[in-house]
């Protein structure tokens, strides 16, 4: 359990991306993905980013999570400045400070659910904490499942498996991709549950990429992109209100 | 189809590479053994045909039968005869021919040539139109020779130097008279030439007055037929055999064309496990290729695709792979055919100069290898392309390899496996040659068998191997469940290697085991400190035998004497030995009566007293070369071996009856007061005149002897092995590369999560090690098992032999495969490092 008091967990930041641009090709094939974007990700705060295809969203996420590699700014995990990080660094930044929860469930099929669960750790050779661990199980509801392999699983039980292997090393930052692209709505809403759940319960701070504003309604607050920017910031949105900001975006882009 | 399948070969080029490689690879060799022995043999007919050139008739002497106990013999050819050759009407002039063994020396001392090509004849007269003279004249006399150009040029001899050499014994050191040139087949294969003029060639070679062969030359316009017909009928009839000029040619062309098909058949052999080997690659590759097209050819089946076309798209592309493999194969393999004479030509054998040969049927052979090969080996994979099903189109999950249960693969691979098991034990209960076929059969039911099996064998071996991968962390774990992730193409992978090493490891053991057996054949018997030979095996004159008994230090000698004779109506061979002393010189184990070689007394080894029913005590008659006959007794019954066997009788016995030049000493047995030693040898070598043909041998150079012999023959059969390990390494890359392709998303994700670039580059690595060591493990296990089969054939014939496990070299072949799959996972586990993250975790 993190030891964070309260009055520091409403302003701590997980993450923060400042002046951070990300520019593919040279002259005249320029194409700008990400334009001076500065956004801050609170501690256990559950934030989705929003944005027409090709805004930049997944690529702001990719380079937040230390995925991608940016053309200028900054981004910081914790106190962690990325862009100065050679490969390796990186790599074990990802391991030891973030979780990642993909669209394609992404599980290696050759092991079992619990093995799935506790990958991260055993990449880093360490012992998952086994109180925590059955915390997280309990949570997702798979303690029945664990020695099944992902092609017993259904897709909705798959994603709760990558759902716990994410917060079973208690990272700083939680990036979802789409989690809930490949669900039905019913999968979908339980999935997003046990996100929002442990942002609430277990001060997870968790971020997620999604187009779907019944997903984003999940969410503590919803950043709008467009055309590599930030445009809006809602907090506390409801399925309606980030809908209706979505029509706004694509009239603005019809007319335009 | 055409277009599409054709679409496809470029779009996985580099995948296909591999393939191409691998069938390449079979078809340089077949095409490389074709090129390099039709050229050979081609060169080698040319020299003969040439080396003809001045015969129209050669005439020979005609063996009289054996008859009761009366030994045949030839009639010499006397000058008589041939006086009366040259006198015939179409005779033009006729060369009295004189053969035999002549080694010389180089300024080293040491043989030119292996001593096996060692000739000596003689030089006709002034002018011999057989060997036209480069520099110099003819010889005259004891004190000069004539050369060939080739050994001149070999040892930097020329005119007026003296030369060491030696006919049967002594050493002679003639002037150089002359280098002529000559197109003799042996002297252009790497041997030498010595020519005497003809009297002093008749007495060295031991048969003064006669000739070897008469060759006649016919007048212009009289035909060869002709001249033979009239040598017929001017020789006395029976004595004589003529053969014209152009059916000699033919004959040695003939016995090269045998000779050389022998060299091709066991070259293709090995070309054909290359091959064998690659169409599991191709097989591995095909199916692979066709299940990451799954949704592509799905689509071609939606839109109206045939089944049949389907298949054929994928045989087009085979058949555009197997081309591609077959002209670049053919291309390389004319490179190997080149090679591999100009590397006779280091090895010291020289080979006759000629045109490199490629026939229209060598030409057919490697396109038709390299196409049927690949087509084939790509029919099955085909024909489940073509049951895909179009709907799988439609489908987004990634079609994965079938999980079709192996019930009834296992099934049929464990009876496969127990027949061959049970053939091959069979086999070995059985003598010798008898056992020779159903061994062969059962050899390749077992290896069927395992092959079959080896995806049932891959789970509980490679589990095997959890406790060493446990070290690598969560890298060794993924490693080892990859590697059983899809076992059939885990189990064609390590197939392809398993062959190699069987081959290789079967081979080893038989040789370690022979090797140690003809060993202590060699030397068990013996108690003589030195064996004293011929370097080409021939005989040693009766002179070599008395030197080496005058010799200071030595208390014993004994020749090993062979003559022919006639007992109960059958040819049987003596062995004339020194009987005072042979009982000092060999350790043999006496069954009956009692070891005694002296008058009439003789020891028989028990097979011949077998054969003949005799015990110590029988009695026989024996006729010997000068028709006169003897009584012996049987003293004794010892049990022979390889090299000293049959009826051993006193030379004082034996001698009366041989003319001088006839007593032919195989070997000379020495044994010395202070034993083996260095100086000891020098002795004896010195008394022989240092003589380059000779050999003094201990114990030990007999045993370092065999172990050379044995090492030279493995080491080649390890090169010619070695192109099926290459072909196995290529399998290796090219299923890693598949699945390194087929997990992009998972490798992805793991560098997601947090597994470094080391440690995806170690998971490949892992998989292809343990895959590799699996092909090891299987092949060296069942070569062990082969090796102990063959040498149980081997043992009823040789009493001696006992089963050699090299442990060394196994350790050795069990590295070679872990190194194989170490490199052959360099690269695709590159790839997978460098992988695209992004790109990789994007669902479809």
């Amino acid at each position: 359990m993190t030891t964070t008091p309260i009055a520091d967990r409403t302003t701590a930041v997980a993450a923060r991306a400042t002046d951070l641009s990300k520019i593919y090709g040279q002259g005249e094939t320029q194409v700008v993905a990400l334009d001076r974007v500065s956004v801050a990700f609170r501690q256990a705060e559950f934030t989705a980013i929003m944005g027409p295809s090709g805004s930049g969203k997944s690529t702001l996420m990719h380079c937040v999570a230390g995925l991608d590699t940016f053309s200028s700014g900054s981004v910081r995990i914790g106190d962690t400045e990325l862009g100065s990080l050679k490969d390796k660094q990186l790599t074990k930044l990802r391991r030891d400070k973030i979780g990642f929860i993909f669209q394609a469930f992404n599980l290696l099929p050759t092991l079992t659910a619990l093995e799935n669960i506790t990958l991260p750790m055993d990449i880093a050779g360490r012992k998952p904490d086994q109180q925590w661990l059955d915390t997280v199980i309990r949570m997702v509801g798979l303690a029945d499942r664990l020695s099944h392999r992902p092609s017993q699983l259904s897709g909705g039980q798959q994603q709760r498996v990558a759902v716990a292997r994410a917060l079973a090393a208690k990272p700083d930052i939680i990036f979802g991709d789409e989690p809930t692209g490949n669900l039905d709505s019913r999968s979908g809403a339980e999935v997003l549950g046990f996100l929002r759940n442990s942002v609430r319960e277990l001060q997870q701070t968790v971020v997620m990429v999604t187009h779907d504003p019944v997903a984003a309604a999940y969410a503590d607050r919803v950043v709008f992109l467009a055309d590599g920017r930030i445009v809006d910031e809602v907090y506390g949105p409801t399925a309606d209100s980030v809908l209706d900001r979505m029509k706004q975006f694509d009239a603005k882009g019809r007319t335009s | 189809m055409f277009r599409t399948a054709l679409r496809n070969v470029l779009a996985h080029k580099a995948r296909l590479l591999m393939t191409v490689l691998a069938v390449m690879l079979g078809v340089a060799f077949v095409s490389g053994t074709l090129v390099f022995t039709n050229t050979i043999s081609d060169a080698y007919q040319n020299s003969s045909a040439k080396g003809f050139d001045q015969v129209d008739v050669a005439v020979g002497a005609k063996y009289q039968e054996d008859k009761g106990d009366t030994l045949g013999k030839t009639p010499d050819l006397t000058r008589a005869l041939l006086d009366q050759s040259a006198a015939v009407p179409g005779a033009a002039s006729a060369i009295g021919v004189v053969n035999g063994f002549t080694a010389i020396a180089d300024k080293d001392d040491k043989l030119i040539g292996g001593g096996f090509q060692s000739q000596g004849g003689n030089y006709w007269g002034d002018k011999d139109p057989r060997y036209p003279l480069k520099s110099g004249s003819a010889p005259h006399g004891k004190g000069e020779v004539a050369i060939d150009s080739e050994t001149a040029r070999r040892a930097g001899y020329k005119v007026g130097d003296t030369v060491r050499l030696s006919v049967d014994g002594p050493v002679l050191n003639p002037k150089i008279s002359g280098i002529f040139t000559t197109d003799d087949g042996n002297v252009a294969a790497g041997g030498s030439l010595a020519l005497f003029d003809t009297a002093t060639a008749q007495k060295l070679f031991g048969k003064p007055g006669t000739y070897d062969e008469i060759d006649v030359k016919a007048k212009a316009g009289t035909s060869q037929s002709e001249l033979k017909a009239a040598l017929d009928e001017a020789l006395p009839k029976g004595l004589t055999v003529a053969t014209t000029g152009k059916e000699l040619a033919d004959d040695q062309a003939r016995a090269i064309a045998s000779s050389m098909s022998g060299l091709r058949q066991g070259l293709l052999v090995f070309a054909g496990i290359a091959l064998f080997v690659g169409t599991f690659i191709i097989a591995n590759t095909f199916t692979m290729l066709v299940a990451q097209r799954t949704k592509e050819l799905a689509l071609l089946r939606a839109v109206g695709a045939s089944r049949r076309q389907v298949t054929r798209s994928v045989l087009i592309e085979a058949f555009v792979v197997g081309t591609a493999a077959g002209v670049t194969g053919l291309v390389a393999g004319v490179g190997i055919g080149a090679g591999l004479r100009s590397l006779m030509g280091t090895l010291g054998a020289t080979v006759p100069d000629g045109p490199l040969v490629i026939t229209p049927s060598t030409v057919a052979a490697a396109l038709a290898v390299g196409i049927v090969i690949t087509m084939l080996a790509a029919w099955l994979p085909g024909r489940r392309a073509a049951k895909i099903p179009p709907v799988a189109a439609m489908s987004s999950v990634h079609a994965q390899a079938t999980t079709r249960s192996l019930v009834l693969r296992n099934t049929i691979g464990a009876l496969f496996s127990a027949a061959g098991v049970a053939v091959v034990l069979a086999a070995t209960t059985m003598s010798g040659s008898d056992g020779q076929a159903p061994m062969g059969l059962g050899a390749v039911l077992l290896i069927i068998g395992v092959f079959i099996l080896t995806p049932l064998l891959s789970r509980p071996l490679i589990a095997a191997t959890a406790p060493a991968l446990r070290a690598f962390g969560v890298s060794g774990k993924l490693a080892r469940q990859n590697s059983v992730r899809n076992p059939r193409r885990t189990a064609a992978t390590a197939s392809a290697l398993m062959i190699g090493l069987t081959l290789i490891t079967g081979m080893t053991v038989m040789a370690g085991s022979l090797q140690k057996s003809i060993d202590k054949m060699a030397s068990a018997a013996v108690r003589a400190d030195y064996v004293v030979s011929m370097a080409n095996g021939n005989e040693l004159s009766a002179d070599v035998g008395e030197k080496l008994a005058a010799t200071k230090g030595v208390t014993a000698t004994s020749p090993l004497r062979n003559a022919p004779s006639r007992i109960d109506g059958e040819t049987e061979y003596l062995t004339g030995v020194n009987g005072a002393a042979i009982g000092r010189l060999t350790d043999l184990k006496v069954d009956n009566g009692t070891f005694e070689v002296g008058g009439d007394k003789v020891v028989v080894d028990a097979n011949t007293a077998k054969t003949h029913g005799w015990k110590a005590g029988s009695a026989f008659t024996v006729g010997f070369e000068d028709g006169k006959k003897q009584r012996l007794t049987v003293a004794g019954v010892y049990e022979g071996n390889e090299l000293i066997r049959g009826i051993m009788l006193d030379l004082t016995t034996l001698a009366p009856h041989q003319k001088a030049a006839d007593a032919a000493d195989m070997q000379v047995m020495v044994k010395t007061s202070d034993g083996a030693s260095g100086a000891a040898k020098d002795r004896l070598e010195k008394a022989l005149g240092d003589n380059p043909a000779i050999k003094v041998q201990s114990k030990q150079d007999l045993s370092d002897d065999i172990a050379k012999m044995f090492t030279l023959m493995l080491n080649m059969l390890y090169g010619l092995l070695a192109m099926a390990v290459i072909v196995a390494v290529l399998g290796v890359i090219n299923t890693l590369a598949m699945s390194v392709f087929e997990r992009s998303q998972e490798i992805g994700m793991l560098r997601a999560i947090g597994l470094d670039r080391t440690g995806i580059k170690r998971m490949v690595r892992l998989e292809s090690l343990v895959i590799s060591l699996f092909g090891g493990v299987l092949g060296i296990g069942l070569g062990v098992f082969f090796g102990w089969a063959a040498g149980e054939l081997i043992g009823t014939k040789m009493p001696t032999y006992e089963l050699v496990l090299p442990w060394a070299r196994m350790t050795v072949f069990l590295l070679l495969a872990a190194t194989v799959g170490i490199l052959a996972a360099l690269w695709p586990a590159r790839r997978a490092a460098r992988l695209n993250m992004l790109t990789a975790i994007k669902s479809e």
